[in-house]
Parts: C-alpha cells; sequence; structure tokens
C-alpha cells in the first residue's frame, strides 16, 4: 500500500506572517505528502506534542520573527527528551547567513532561506527522511 | 507486539504508531486488531459531521474541553480530505484545536481520505478501535466537509451530530434524504449569525413531519467560537447515550455496525480472490471482451466467476 510521507507545518513564536508557510503546505500537498497543518503562535511544546500525536516524518517549521536560534533548537531538545529525535526537523524563513551553521549544529537538518525553491524542499524532504 | 504493551499502557507514541500501521499496512494492521480487538466497545463514540466551514472543529474543541473537566479521557479523529490527484492533503483541523495538544488527557490524529468517499478514511474504524484500547471514555470523530450523501459516519458512531449552519438554502434541503436523515442531534452553529434562527424552525419542522415517534432528534442552537451552549449540546448527546442504554439501542446499533463491517470485510476479500484467480491468466480481460461483444451477460458471468470459487 502507498504511504504517503506526513509532514507537520508549524509557525512557531509570535510572527503573523503565515504565507510562506501556507506555500510550503500547499506545495508538500501537491507533491503527494499529508501535511498537518497547525497553524500561527505555536510554542515549542505544542509542535512537539502534536508532531508525535500525527506520527510525522517530518516537522517543517517557518519563523520570520528573529527568534530562531532560540526556537529551533527548542524543538529538537523536545523531540530527543520524548525519545522521538527520528522526527527530522527543517525550517526556513528569514534566517542570517551566520546563524545557520549553528542551527544546523543543533540538529536542524536543512534550512530554507527566501529564494529557495518549492521542488527543492519536496527533493530535500524525499531523498532525506527515515524510513 | 510491543508497542501494543505501551499503548495499553497509555503511550501516546505507541497509540500513534499503531495508528499510522492501520492506515498503511495491511496486513500488520490485520494482525493488530487480532490482539486489540477484545479491549474495545468501552467508549462512546461521538461523529460530528455537516458542511465544509460549518464550525464542527471549533466545536469539537470546545466540547472537548467540556469533557475534560470532568476527566473523561477524549480522543479525536479528524477526517480531511485527500487529493484525488496527487495522494496528497492539508489536513487542517488541529489548528482549531492546538490548545488541547497538551492536554495529557486528549489524543487527537487527523486522517487524509486516500480516496474514501463516504465521508470518513477506510482506517478510520480501526483508528477508533485503537484509541478505544488506549482508554480514551469518549471518541469524537469529525468526518470531511460532507454534501448531502456522505453517511459513513452511522457506522462509525454511536451518536451522530449534524451541525448546520444559517444561509446554506431554503426549507427544501432540510427534507432531502441522505445527511439530514442521520443526526441523533442537529446543531445550529454560527446561531449568532442572522438567519440562525430561521434555520434551526426549518430542522424542527422537518424533524417534526417524521413519522418516527420513539424520539425525535433535539435541535440546539450553539456558537462555538464563543463557547455558546456547548453544555446544552454535550447534555443532549449524554442523553442520547442513555436513550439507547436505557432502551437497548445502543447494544442493537453496534451489532448493526459489526454485521456491516464484518460483510463489508468477506466483500473485500471476496474481489480480492476473483481479482487473483482471473486477472494474470487474462481471464478478466477475456470476461470483459465477451461483455463488450454482448455475447452474454454481466450477470451470468458473476455466477460464473463465483461457482469457481466455491
Amino acid at each position: 500500500m502507498d504511504k504517503p510521507i506526513r509532514v507537520l507545518v508549524a509557525k512557531p513564536g509570535l510572527d503573523g506572517h503565515d504565507r510562506g508557510a501556507k506555500m510550503i503546505a500547499r506545495a508538500l500537498r501537491d507533491a503527494g505528502m499529508e501535511v498537518i497543518y497547525t497553524g500561527l503562535r505555536q510554542t515549542p511544546e505544542q509542535i512537539v506534542a502534536a508532531a508525535i500525536q500525527e506520527d510525522v516524518d517530518i516537522i517543517g517549521m517557518s519563523i520570520l520573527s528573529g527568534a530562531h536560534n532560540h526556537l529551533f533548537p527548542k524543538v529538537i531538545g523536545l523531540l530527543k527528551d520524548q525519545d522521538a529525535e527520528d522526527i527530522m526537523v527543517i525550517a526556513g524563513g528569514v534566517i542570517p547567513e551566520d546563524d545557520i551553521p549553528a542551527l544546523k549544529e543543533a540538529g536542524v537538518a536543512a534550512i530554507f532561506t527566501p529564494g529557495a525553491l518549492t521542488t527543492e524542499i519536496v527533493q530535500f524532504i524525499r531523498d532525506n527522511i527515515k524510513r | 507486539m510491543e508497542l501494543i504493551n505501551k499503548m495499553l499502557k497509555g503511550d501516546k507514541r505507541a497509540c500513534a504508531r499503531l495508528i499510522s500501521i492501520v492506515e498503511n499496512d495491511e496486513k500488520e494492521s490485520e494482525k493488530l486488531i487480532k490482539k486489540i480487538y477484545k479491549y474495545t466497545g468501552k467508549a462512546h463514540i461521538i461523529g460530528i459531521t455537516g458542511p465544509p466551514g460549518a464550525g464542527k472543529s471549533t466545536l469539537t474543541d470546545k466540547y472537548a474541553k467540556l469533557l475534560r473537566k470532568s476527566d473523561y479521557i477524549v480522543g479525536v479523529i479528524a477526517v480531511d480530505p485527500t487529493s484525488p490527484y496527487t495522494g496528497g492533503a492539508i489536513l487542517g483541523d488541529r489548528i482549531r484545536m492546538n490548545d488541547l495538544a497538551l492536554d495529557p488527557g486528549v489524543f487527537i490524529r487527523s486522517m487524509g481520505t486516500r480516496g474514501y468517499l463516504g465521508g470518513l478514511a477506510k482506517a478510520t474504524r480501526n483508528a477508533v478501535k485503537i484509541l478505544d484500547a488506549y482508554g480514551c471514555d469518549y471518541i469524537i470523530i469529525e468526518t470531511v466537509g460532507v454534501g448531502q450523501s456522505e453517511v459513513d459516519i452511522v457506522k462509525a458512531a454511536d451518536t451522530v451530530v449534524l451541525v448546520m449552519v444559517p444561509g446554506l438554502g431554503d426549507d427544501i434541503q432540510s427534507i432531502k434524504a441522505g445527511i439530514m436523515e442521520i443526526g441523533d442531534l442537529f446543531v445550529v452553529n454560527k446561531s449568532d449569525l442572522f438567519g440562525a434562527q430561521r434555520t434551526a424552525t426549518e430542522i424542527n419542522m422537518m424533524l417534526d413531519m417524521s413519522q418516527n415517534t420513539d424520539r425525535r432528534p433535539p435541535v440546539v442552537m450553539v456558537t462555538a467560537n464563543q463557547n455558546k451552549n456547548i453544555d446544552q449540546m454535550a447534555q443532549e448527546i449524554q442523553r442520547h447515550y442513555e436513550y439507547l442504554v436505557e432502551n437497548g439501542l445502543l447494544e442493537e446499533r453496534r451489532k448493526k455496525n459489526i454485521k456491516r463491517e464484518l460483510l463489508e470485510l468477506v466483500e473485500e476479500e471476496l474481489k480480492k480472490l476473483v481479482i487473483r484467480e482471473t486477472e494474470s491468466n487474462g481471464e478478466l480481460d477475456r470476461m470483459t471482451d465477451i461483455l463488450f461483444n454482448k455475447e452474454t451477460d454481466p450477470f451470468t458471468l458473476r455466477d460464473r466467476l463465483l461457482s469457481t470459487i466455491k
């Protein structure tokens, strides 16, 4: 039987700009994935709880507020606490070049900044999820 | 299976994994359901159905919160449509239920319909069984937004709540067959909007025309996003459950659904068997040609196929 890739798309933090997240959700849907869209202003705790209940393969987060250095590692830490570090984390948004190495070090598998192609993101997910 | 033991002890991750198995893996799913079937049948299963945008998710959120005040364990299965073109889906019901995510007594799972057309996914009934075994006191199934004839929810729920909103058409809509016949309880949501009273009146008139005198479904006006009258809806759901129990109808209803499920399983297996027997050797194609050329009719061929299996 066909087993679609399940992705949680979430917006942690306080900025209210979700057009990017919706674009990505739509692109992943069109690529045949099941996208659980949780909307704006999610806490890291909510994101991890939802990811576990939904048994997703991957979490995609979008931040435009500048809080990425705090929120992304927090989500990864919570996943580890719950023995769920097999769930891959990718991120997008307005993220300065200088911050990217540290975020990758913290466990974010990939970071897509403005200008990234949706096809690139789809391909990255297909190539990298653990099945 | 290790996962089953964990799930029975209340492990959410294990529960989530098991639901994925019933969604994705037919063979493993069978083994799993065989093991947990005896633990099912305890929860009160409530179906929430209605047109897209009627407020089913918001209503589910508010109702689940009310149940949590009495410490009941609540499971939610929220179904959204899968694309017939790509197989992808946007499952967005959780947006209305975000603050339930952290409640240890709530488990929410989104499901895509994956080609099923009756308002549920194929695996919904088995996912309900897992949540039942997991220990949920109440399981709320939120269907996809339905039109007029997606009535699979009656096969899966003890109580069906039909959510309507003002402005969807005149009173003739309410006497049509199909979806309007399956509500054990009618809820007019967004009752702060113009026309809500009229919608309620039309539903009431439809219900008063019914010949069934045993029980007339109540109509409750609520405004889910303002948490208004949710308690009244909850009371009516409880009252319906008590009505079923007191009149021996819960058993009757569940037996009917069990029988239906069994027959569906047999039907599915039988079909697979026929395909297995006739597809690879070209028999199915030969029969198609025979029918196309009108050499015989489909009923005769059906009987011939069935007799080869016997």
